[in-house]
């Protein structure tokens, strides 16, 4: 028990994961604002045949918006919350120990 | 096992090409740039315990949320109709709740880094063993079925020879699974969870527009299929007959307890993804926070499967169209290019996830619980960490292997699926005897591990497929057998405690419930304590919602 403890606490502190690892939202936003603007086109520029075979509603349209909307939820949540460095939360005896 | 339909080819264009390759571009970026933060093995096989519980939550549903789940629930909604909702509100909801107010305090604090590892703290080596083997095993076995299903997939709607996407989408989860390790696996999961997202709700506006919306749905299923198609109990009394072959006490016992609870709770391509979480309180909400989405994923599966059954009113019958086909056959009826592109890459997305979760946890299991336990212990961090990007590339070129295989023999294949699900029955009966009962003595673990699958496969293979006991269909045994496993690997543990020695009192702190080892609590981080991060609130809420949804399908 305590021998996996000393193990996995000492990984733990070694770790380099929370002080390096890029935030996962800049990667969502990015990615759906692309899409978001590329199927919007796609939307805006619909043909006749797009739009008979989607049942009359312009779906890359909305898909589109919806995609983008995301995307910059995701952009501006990281703006506005980014992530919190992690020297913070150091434990009191391992000052700097993860840098 | 999937197979789907000539003439299901997509009318796919540059766009949704380029879509695609975007897709696949930022996969592989996520693994490079995911690279430098991996420094010990702790880093690569658990994201150094220290994501936050938003994203571990997403990934747990993701990693659940692989395309062979998709494609087959939908064709469970097209098969049997809103009876599918039982695998989510009853089967998972319940099983996710207690995952993370029950059991998450024993795996997080404790310490360990794996499913099996728990096991060789409460109970001995050989349970240990068994299980990571089995384990191991089963994860490369489903990850090649996998494969093998994206390339059915792939051929079928977009033209590419089946070893082509094998070994191309094999190719890339090594890559980034190799060389950025779980957090790479776990970012992608969750940005795939958005892209299948994407592609499903407009599926879902459309499919139910062409069909009149939900009442010309209901009306049109009223009359072809009758009424209890579209109720999730009707039917369901002993003795009556419906499709699913299951009555409401094996729905509850065997698919909502025995069967769901197995899977969700001990499972490590699942549980891995709570054990990355940043604290307790983070590993936790986990799986409470997957619970919401996890619970209106049914509409996004179900829907098309109910509209498939309305537009193709001979689906499923031998040469047609099949109840795998569902959600293909509308992507090809309702999607323009652009949109259609976002439904491609996501069910790519979901296909190379739904490997990815299980080589992530493959080689986790294989480095900590085999390798350095069993054949090369006590050496530095850095070399586990070398191995398990070795063992990591291996695990994959045997499931492109095990794809290949599959496509030959593919009977095989669903029969071993088989086997190995009955191995998560007593899996569960284990854990939670372990848990509760500190009296459980250590040779019980490994017993009850035996005679649990032992006595499932028996049922399931004996009795069942020799027409001992009618069970009408092969999912009702499966639930039939999930009880019989669970009670059998029970009985087994309480008679083999009785005559062997308990665990030293001190050695359980900490793996029992009523035992606290001593320094273990951490101090709650800063936030944790607002009302909404609550995990009770979190758990309860999602089981009271999960019955709310149930209301408008029972009444």
């Amino acid at each position: 028990m305590s021998e996996l403890h000393n193990e996995v606490s000492e990984l733990e502190r070694t770790s380099a994961t929370a002080a390096r690892l890029f935030d996962v939202r800049r990667i969502i936003g990015g990615l759906f604002v692309v899409y978001g603007v590329m199927v919007t086109i796609a939307g805006l520029t619909a043909s006749d045949a797009d739009l008979r075979k989607a049942q009359n509603i312009n779906i890359n349209l909305w898909t589109g918006l919806g995609m983008l909307a995301l995307g910059l939820f995701f952009l501006v949540w990281l703006k506005l919350r980014p992530t919190v460095p992690p020297a913070a939360q150091d434990l009191p005896e391992e000052p700097g120990a993860r840098s | 096992m999937i197979t789907l339909a000539d003439g299901l080819r997509l009318p796919t264009n540059g766009l949704d090409y380029a879509i695609l390759a975007i897709y696949f571009v930022v996969v592989l970026g996520i693994g490079f740039a995911a690279r430098r933060s991996v420094k010990t093995s702790l880093d690569f096989f658990l994201s150094g315990r220290s994501l936050p519980a938003w994203v571990t939550g997403l990934a747990f549903v993701a990693a659940n949320l692989g395309a062979t789940e998709i494609l087959g629930m939908a064709a469970t909604g097209a098969q049997y109709g809103v009876a599918v909702v039982h695998w989510y509100w009853i089967g998972a909801i319940p099983a996710m709740v207690f995952l993370g107010l029950v059991m998450m305090p024993f795996y997080y604090r404790s310490k360990v880094r794996s499913v099996p590892e728990f096991l060789l703290q409460r109970f001995d080596r050989s349970a240990h063993l068994l299980s990571s083997v089995l384990f191991a095993f089963a994860a490369v076995l489903i990850a090649g079925v996998n494969l093998y299903a994206l390339s059915i997939v792939v051929e079928a709607l977009l033209g590419w020879p089946q070893w082509v996407a094998i070994v191309v989408a094999g190719l890339f989860v090594l890559a980034y699974i190799t060389v950025g390790g779980l957090s790479s696996a776990i970012y992608n999961e969750v940005l795939q969870f958005f892209v299948i997202l994407a592609a499903l709700i407009p599926l879902v506006v459309l499919g139910l527009k062409r069909v009149g919306g939900w009442g010309g749905l209901t009306h049109s299923l009223t009359s072809s299929h009758g009424p209890n198609f579209l109720t999730a109990w009707g039917g369901t009394g002993i003795g009556q007959a419906n499709p699913l072959g299951a009555n409401w006490l094996t729905i509850i016992l065997g698919l909502g307890f025995v069967l769901s609870f197995g899977y969700w709770t001990t499972n490590f391509a699942e549980v891995q993804r709570a054990l990355s979480a940043k604290n307790l309180s983070a590993a936790r909400r986990t799986p409470l926070i997957a619970a919401f989405p996890k619970m209106f994923i049914v509409f996004l599966v179900m829907i098309p499967g109910l509209v498939a059954a309305v537009l193709v009113p001979k689906i499923g019958a031998p040469g047609g169209l099949q109840y795998n086909d569902a959600i293909p056959y509308l992507m090809q009826e309702l999607l323009p290019n652009g949109v259609l592109g976002i439904a491609v890459t996501g069910l790519l997305a979901a296909f190379m996830a739904g490997m990815a979760a299980n080589v992530s946890s493959f080689n986790t299991v294989f480095t900590y619980d085999i390798w350095a336990k069993y054949v090369k212990p006590g050496r530095p961090d850095g070399y586990y960490l070398r191995f398990g990007r070795l063992i990591t590339a291996i695990g994959v070129l045997a499931s492109i292997g095990t794809a290949f295989i599959a496509s030959s023999f593919s009977n095989i294949m669903g029969y071993l699926q088989t086997l190995f699900s009955f191995f998560n029955v007593p899996m569960f009966v284990v854990f939670i005897i372990g848990m509760f009962w500190k009296r459980a003595s250590v040779k019980s673990g490994v017993w009850g591990l035996l005679a649990g699958t032992t006595a499932a496969m028996l049922n399931y293979f004996w009795i069942y497929k020799q027409g001992i006991i009618a069970i009408p269909t092969d999912q009702g045994a499966n639930f039939v057998s999930a009880i019989v496993g669970f009670v059998a690997g029970a009985l087994v543990m309480v008679v083999v405690t009785l005559f062997t020695e308990p665990k030293p009192e001190a050695e359980l702190a900490g793996l029992v419930w009523g035992t606290t080892a001593p320094g273990l609590e951490e101090p709650p981080s800063e936030g944790d304590d607002a009302w909404y991060r609550k995990p009770a609130l979190l758990g309860w809420g999602a089981v009271a919602l999960a019955a709310l949804c149930y209301l408008p399908y029972s009444l």
